[in-house]
């Protein structure tokens, strides 16, 4: 099932880059559409980072994780590229684990 | 491990690969981390959108020219004034990256199965700060902040009652609603 998914998802990523070359201008220049497509990734990442931080499956949990994105928070307000970002939050789990 | 590399070669746009192996990790439903992959790559049409009056694409290239409309190929793309010029950036960023970024996927595949527990080496704490990363050029204006904050809370709240990828949804079905009121 996995693969499947996996196989849809890629053809609908693939899809909506074509659709994007391909479709007349007039589809994707609605003032609506211009609005909801900028933030639909603002919102699908928040929500990715508050889920990956404060919850195990569907339990919410306060563990390292949540002061591991509070380093990596730091990092990205010092402008760290991104893999010093990824590489800050791991090492900071890490750290306090290990303690 | 060959799932992972497939992802990186098929789908090629990295925070809905993240996404996607974010929700299925989790233990949620392939089919909600194929949607919210999906969902996360909109952003990819806008982008197509700039770039087909800019690159001037031949019908036949078209199909081709498509897997490669990403964040960093538009953005190198737009930053030149020369219609030559950015057909250039466009297609030299695009083939470093695919290169790169495939080659680094299977590297990457093959260490972490070289790995006993990955929480030793905080890698259960990598994604979100990731997905933050990937997050925070965008937060650039209020309304965008507000709706991050908004989309990390809706999303612990739903969290306890449905199933694993099912609060990504509901974001984004949030984001919907907020985006065609009349205003």
């Amino acid at each position: 099932m996995t693969w499947a998914a996996l196989l849809v998802a890629g053809a609908a990523c693939y899809a909506i880059k074509l659709a994007g070359l391909s479709l007349p201008q007039r589809f994707l220049e609605g003032p609506r559409v211009q609005r909801i497509i900028p933030l639909l990734p603002v919102a699908l990442l928040a929500a990715l980072v508050a889920t990956q931080t404060f919850a195990t499956g569907r339990h919410l949990v306060l563990d390292v994780r949540a002061a591991s994105l509070a380093a990596a928070a730091v990092a990205v307000l010092l402008r760290a590229p991104f893999l010093v970002v990824v590489v800050v939050g791991a090492a900071t789990a890490a750290l306090l684990r290990a303690l | 491990m060959l799932e992972t590399c497939a992802l990186s070669l098929l789908m090629f746009t990295g925070a809905s690969q993240f996404a996607f192996i974010g929700v299925v990790g989790a233990g949620g439903s392939p089919w909600a981390g194929a949607a919210t992959a999906a969902l996360l790559g909109s952003r990819n049409a806008l982008y197509g959108v700039r770039l087909s009056s800019l690159l001037d694409i031949r019908r036949w290239r078209l199909p081709a020219s498509a897997h490669f409309v990403i964040d960093e190929t538009t953005a190198m793309a737009i930053a030149r004034e020369a219609p030559a010029d950015s057909r250039y950036a466009f297609w030299a960023t695009a083939i470093a990256l695919f290169c790169l970024w495939n080659l680094g996927t299977l590297i990457g595949a093959l260490a972490t199965h070289a790995l006993p527990d990955p929480k030793v080496l905080g890698l259960d704490a990598a994604p979100p700060a990731a997905f933050l990363a990937l997050l925070a050029p965008r937060l650039n204006a209020r309304e965008p902040l507000a709706v991050a904050l908004a989309a990390g809370l809706i999303a612990l709240v739903a969290l306890p009652f449905v199933p694993t990828g099912v609060p990504l949804l509901i974001v984004a079905a949030a984001v919907l609603l907020y985006g065609i009121r009349p205003r």
